[in-house]
């Protein structure tokens, strides 16, 4: 593998305390140097000035439909998304079909992500055998397949009982246990977030309770047993107020929060735009208020994106009929820097910080920084390009995004894993 | 396509005017004197082609529809999603555009689905008109309420209540907006589990008990209780509800001033209204639907690109 040399970019890696514009030379699949002037006889040289050089993202909440719904999106489609995107690690959901709930599907994920080649991929697997809320799956043999976490993701973990076990049975395989935060019996038949504009449209609202109700169960439990529950896409203030209060006691929660409830309100659905639909939904500004202090003072610990195609006619529906759910992979980065670094809510170090550092560290991934010995993911964007999303443009199979026509900024430049580039800026997607 | 003064669509009375609301109210006055000719009939959509698209079921309201594109001299075709290749899969808007294949102008649509009707107008050149879309506008429904409270008072200044399962009410939403845009007061009355959240921001009072309610108002518009909202838990029982929040002649009797009754149809007696309430002498439960034919005659005239000041003269003489 030819030796990678980044010459001249602002280096960010807030897990050495770096932020500096230095060179990073890439050798053998590890970062081996970060510093000055560095030279390496045979290197190909990525000229980085004026660029963030980073360590690759990590998003811990994505959907990549394969197996079963490969017409939206497989894995290798969804990997090479996430590469777009600056994606170097992508944690994949297990509500497939057949679900991941056992260690040949985790298996199956980790040998199709390989095959890819592209943005790693690690399989998360289901809390309970077909993600139906009864029996624990086996994690032990998830893990041993490769799995990261555990999670019944697209539903909550379904009884208390259920979570309590969960969260202690996961303590001797130390990975976390990820929780979809939703009352049904609360959220059913909802189609939006309930408030002014649900009743304006004369659709069925989920309310805010039906996320605090089952986030303060969790964080009970986390308290009770000492296991870790990291909490998915958090939507309400009320959420983070819970969680801000349960970390300053010391429970072991942590948090995501999508780049789309940092950026939209409800009033996005107020033309019934099926591609404002998402679970949770879109909230209220002062929950997008309280969503954002949280990211900035660290209660919320990092940018998930819950990606999630889904089919053109899927969304071409009545708004009641069309699936919940987004894309995301290839838009984050655009998103976060113009809504939160335009909008003063995060500078770049803490952006990088929730889009990399914090994420490895609640999987538990060696992944998520640049000091010499780690893995060689890193991105290099520029964070000044503007663009404007264009569905049709991107890699994903999916193009149900809320953000299509939006002028964003920042461009991924290039993206590189194990020390071999896998996108660079002006790829096109193949057969296209 | 047609385009009058009210655009190509009438999909809800939200975002029209108080001006087009009282151009379709005005527009109606002369249509309401067709209906009482023996010959019911004038040639102004004579060539038209409607289709009358019901994916729930509805009788008042297709059947009004029906008669006023008649009387008009439309050609219609009435489908039933029963029966028809919705049943079999077909999208709705796979279903638009056939019938627009064949060359139609108008498309009046029933469906349960909120939103359902501008998702079809985005999608078709023929006009549509929403006959109710899930829980959000009937606004044919509201012009029609809005008609017969004119027919008995000025509506500006007039105390308005929505009596009963607001929550799922597309005459309720329909008919605050038209009555605010006109100058009522308006109320709802009912129990908080069947009044949506935050309906108080819209401009309206909210009674949860139904005396206080009669108290306040000049007109009542009581809805229809569905059953299903008893097996959803909404309330206990028609029985009960009956007791707290119908509206019986005992309660009316109370009132400090007489009261005009309105209701959507269809009724549940002995469940939302007293019998001798729907009955009694200030109900106008049947002017109403004959202002439905009224009224619709209106709204299909002018989109079709009638003009307003010629509507009197456009009822002509009766077609031969």
């Amino acid at each position: 593998m030819k030796p990678i040399l980044i010459r001249g970019g602002r280096v960010i890696d807030p897990a050495s305390g770096l932020d500096a514009t230095v060179d990073v030379l890439l050798l053998d699949g590890k970062v081996t140097a970060v510093g000055a002037n560095l030279a390496r006889e045979g290197a190909e040289v990525l000229d980085a000035a004026g660029c963030v050089v980073a360590p690759g993202f990590v998003d811990l909440h994505v959907h990549l439909r394969e197996p079963g719904r490969e017409d939206v999106e497989t894995i290798a489609t969804g990997a090479r998304a996430a590469a777009a995107g600056g994606f170097t690690s992508v944690c994949a959901m297990p509500n497939t079909d057949p679900v991941t709930d056992n260690q040949a599907a985790v298996g199956f994920i980790v040998s199709q992500a390989r095959r890819a080649g592209s943005a790693r991929v690690y399989p998360i697997g289901a809390v309970s055998l077909g993600q139906k809320g009864e029996q624990l799956a086996e994690f032990g043999e998830l893990v041993g397949a490769g799995a990261v976490a555990v999670s019944d993701d697209g539903r909550p973990v379904a009884t208390a009982h259920l979570m309590r076990t969960a969260l202690e049975y996961a303590l001797s395989f130390g990975i976390p246990v990820i929780d979809h935060c939703e009352d049904v019996s609360l959220s059913a038949g909802g189609a939006m977030h309930e408030g002014l504009v649900s009743t304006r449209l004369g659709l069925k609202g989920i309310p805010r309770s039906s996320e605090d109700v089952i986030v303060a169960r969790d964080i009970q439990l986390a308290e009770l047993t000492g296991g870790h529950v990291h909490l998915a896409h958090c939507s309400t203030a009320g959420a983070v107020a819970m969680i801000r209060t349960a970390k300053a006691r010391g429970v072991r929660v942590t948090a995501e929060v999508t780049p789309h409830h940092l950026a939209l309100t409800d009033a996005a659905c107020a033309e019934y735009d099926t591609h404002a639909k998402m679970n949770p939904p879109l909230r209220e500004a002062p929950d997008v208020a309280a969503l954002r202090a949280g990211l900035a003072d660290g209660t919320i610990d990092c940018i998930a994106t819950d990606h999630a195609p889904h089919h053109y006619d899927a969304k071409e529906q009545e708004f009641d009929n069309a699936p919940f759910g987004v894309v995301g992979l290839e838009t984050a980065l655009g998103v976060a820097l113009t809504e939160l670094v335009d909008g003063k809510v995060l500078d770049l170090p803490a952006l990088v910080r929730c889009l990399a550092t914090r994420p490895a560290e609640i999987a538990h991934l060696t992944a998520g920084t640049l000091a010499p010995g780690a893995p060689a993911d890193v991105v290099v964007f520029d964070p000044a390009a503007r663009w404007t999303v264009e569905p049709a443009r991107f890699f994903s199979k999916s193009r149900n995004t809320p953000f299509a026509g939006r002028a964003l900024r920042g461009v991924v430049r290039w993206t590189i894993v194990g020390g071999a580039i896998v996108h660079r800026l002006g790829d096109v997607p193949a057969g296209r | 396509m047609s385009r009058g003064q009210l655009g190509k669509d009438l999909l809800g009375l939200e975002h029209l005017s108080a001006d087009d609301l009282r151009l379709i109210l005005d527009t109606a006055e002369p249509f309401k004197e067709i209906s009482e000719r023996a010959i019911k009939k004038v040639p102004v959509l004579r060539g038209k082609t409607i289709v009358n698209l019901f994916f729930e079921p509805s009788t008042r309201t297709r059947i009004s529809f029906e008669f006023a594109e008649k009387r008009l001299s439309a050609d219609t075709v009435n489908v039933a999603s029963a029966g028809s290749s919705v049943v079999k899969g077909e999208t709705l808007v796979d279903t638009a555009r056939n019938l627009e294949a064949m060359r139609i102008d108008m498309v009046v649509m029933r469906h349960g689905s909120s939103g359902a009707a501008k998702f079809l107008a985005e999608r078709i050149e023929s006009n549509v008109i929403n006959a109710g879309d899930g829980k959000h506008e009937h606004p044919t429904q509201g012009l029609l309420d809005l008609l017969t409270i004119r027919d008995h008072r000025p509506i500006a200044g007039t105390k308005v209540c929505i009596v009963g399962d607001v929550l799922h009410s597309r005459v309720a939403r329909s008919n605050i907006w038209g009555l605010l845009k006109l100058g009522a007061e308006v109320a709802v009355c009912g129990p908080q589990t069947l009044l949506p959240l935050g309906i108080g921001e819209l401009g309206v009072k909210v009674f949860r008990r139904i005396e206080e309610a009669i108290e306040w108002a000049d007109v009542l518009n009581v809805l229809r209780l569905q059953l299903e909202r008893m097996q959803a838990g909404y309330v206990p029982s028609t029985r009960e509800y009956y007791r707290v929040f119908g509206v019986t002649l005992e309660r009316l009797e109370r009132a400090p001033r007489e009261l005009l009754i309105l209701h959507p149809g269809p009724m549940n007696r002995g469940v939302e209204i007293d019998s001798r309430v729907a009955d009694g002498p200030h109900s106008v439960i049947l002017n109403q639907v004959t202002n439905g034919v009224a009224v619709r005659m209106a709204v299909l005239y002018l989109l079709a690109g009638g003009k307003p000041e010629l509507a009197e003269s456009a009822k002509g003489a009766p077609e031969r």
